[in-house]
């Protein structure tokens, strides 16, 4: 099977490989998956109290190239939005823009729950109630 | 100059000798008899040139020519091999052991057997991948029929105890019969002093050609008989019945001559690029050499490398090597290798496995090349893992609850 070129370019030069405080209040953390599935994504933003908006936005995953792909495109898409917006990625977004493969549709979902984790991680550390989502498109 | 892509995949299929293709071509368009063919010169040329491909392919493994049935290629072999004692022996019993690091083609063969009536021990191996003798004994019936385990495997490369696992075959009663595919041409194979009553094995691992194998059925001490499963004219004594494919026999016959006489030489050269390989890899921290390591093929080498994926791993650098990984993301069913588990490695260690099969052709340049890049691409993937900082900061990834999607 080949990659796109995008999902290529992403693994080669990954955007915004990090960590973030995940013990400051205004850091949301997502960590999804499971080792035994072959993918883990942690996904944090990092939100300006007062706007709402995303300043910053960091991921480690261990994966195939296109579940790094899914989440280095995810945190690219998170900065500048703000956390309502954010809520409003759906994975299929990822899909497409990475042109990924039926078998690989499971990498876009993971990036989409995590940032939802991350989301909800970020609101109940500031007081508010986890938000519920319907499932993704899988 | 190092020319790329790299192949470091021989586990899979092998490149023709050019000394094999050589010795086919005149058998396409200028001798392209029939073998079966019994009354006229081209028919006679194309019996001459399979009688001494038998020999060839007889003489590598220590059976009599006799005894080599032509088959299309080892899933065959296993096919008719099995299938067809189950149906010669029905009369003395329906038992089979097998185990459950073999090739889908015995494995699948067994799972289609059952549903005819036939039982089927799965045996379980040890974590090094060899099987447990005592746990055979223990299994073996008065139904047992064949035993059916295989020489070498082909994911982690471990070669099992041959010669025990037969002589408790035959204390029982029963056959004895292995899949060979990755051990012919590659290590010493003798019929006789392994005790083997049928065995399957294929050109295309050993620098032959593709769609061509063998099937060795014993005809002396017991004399075994299979019985055929695609019927026909009656060739190849009445158990595979088709058309010979001559061009394709010469060339198995040759690798196999080829095989015989380098075996040593190639086993000597191969095995000191796999162990400098091994050693380099093994540098790198959390990272597990799979399979017993006395008792392996020379030229296999599996190695998990701890919190990163096989997949995302092979991707650094596909492009200039070739190899294969027992991580779920390049099967289409998603599970990671059922070998690996077999072993008793979790799940996440089977994802994060490589497999590096060197051949005849693989030069030193190439290792080299290949320790450096697999190297770089492991230190980067981790500085990406979430696994490994966590790993790094002492937190137990097992303890940990993981949501399961």
């Amino acid at each position: 099977m080949a990659y796109s070129d995008k999902v290529i370019d992403h693994y080669s030069n990954p955007k915004n490989v990090g960590t973030l405080d995940k013990s400051s209040k205004s850091v949301g953390t997502g960590l999804v998956g499971a080792p035994e599935c072959g993918d883990v994504m942690r996904l944090q933003i990092e939100v300006d109290q007062a706007t709402g908006i995303i300043t910053d936005a960091k991921f480690k995953t261990f994966g195939c190239g296109s579940a790094i792909a899914s989440s280095s495109l995810a945190t690219e898409w998170l900065k500048g939005k703000t956390v309502d917006e954010a809520v409003k990625i759906d994975n299929m977004d990822l899909v497409e823009e990475l042109n990924l493969p039926p078998v690989k549709i499971h990498c876009s979902v993971l990036a989409e729950d995590a940032i939802k984790a991350a989301i909800n991680d970020f609101r109940v550390k500031n007081g508010l109630t986890e938000l519920v989502f319907e499932q993704s498109h899988v | 100059m190092l020319k790329l892509p790299i192949y470091l995949d021989h586990n899979a299929t092998t490149p023709m000798d050019p000394r094999v293709l050589e010795a086919m071509i005149p058998y396409f368009v200028e001798n392209f008899g029939n073998a079966a063919s019994r009354n006229h010169s081209f028919g006679w040329q194309a019996e001459e040139a399979v009688d001494y491909a038998r020999e060839q392919v007889a003489q590598l493994i220590g059976a009599d020519p006799k005894e080599i049935i032509f088959t299309s290629g080892a899933t065959e072999g296993d096919n008719l091999g099995i299938k067809g004692v189950y149906e010669m022996y029905a009369s003395k019993g329906n038992h089979i052991i097998t185990c459950t690091t073999e090739h889908k083609a015995v494995l699948d063969t067994c799972k289609h057997l059952e549903k005819l009536g036939a039982e089927v021990t799965y045996l379980e191996v040890q974590p090094d991948g060899l099987v447990d003798l005592k746990q055979l004994e223990a299994a073996m019936k008065p139904t047992t029929i064949l035993v059916a385990i295989m020489y070498a495997n082909n994911e982690i490369g471990v070669v099992q105890p041959v010669k025990e696992i037969s002589a408790i075959a035959k204390k029982h009663g029963a056959l004895f019969f292995t899949d060979a595919v990755q051990a012919v041409g590659k290590i010493p194979v003798d019929v006789i002093a392994d005790g083997i009553d049928i065995m399957a094995f294929t050109a295309h691992k050993m620098y032959g050609p593709k769609g061509v194998g063998a099937l060795y059925v014993r005809r002396k001490n017991p004399r075994v008989k299979v019985t055929a499963q695609v019927d026909g004219g009656g060739h190849e004594r009445g158990m595979r019945s088709g058309t010979l494919n001559v061009p394709g026999i010469v060339g198995f016959g040759k690798a196999c001559e080829l095989s015989r006489l380098e075996m040593a030489a190639d086993t000597e050269r191969i095995s000191k690029l796999r162990d400098k390989l091994e050693n380099a890899l093994k540098q790198i921290d959390e990272s597990y050499v799979n399979g017993n390591p006395a008792h392996r093929l020379p030229h296999v080498s599996n190695i998990s490398f701890k919190y990163v994926e096989g997949e995302g791993l092979m991707m650094g650098f596909n492009k200039d090597i070739a190899l294969s990984s027992g991580s779920a993301c390049t099967s289409a069913s998603l599970e990671p290798s059922y070998v690996l588990k077999a072993l008793g490695l979790g799940d996440d260690l089977a994802h994060s496995s490589l497999r590096f099969g060197l051949g005849r052709y693989t030069t030193e340049e190439q290792i080299d090349f290949t320790i450096k890049a697999v190297t770089d691409t492991v230190l980067k993937l981790r500085e990406m893992s979430p696994l490994w900082e966590m790993f790094k900061e002492g937190i137990d990834i097992d303890a940990i609850q993981w949501a399961h999607h």
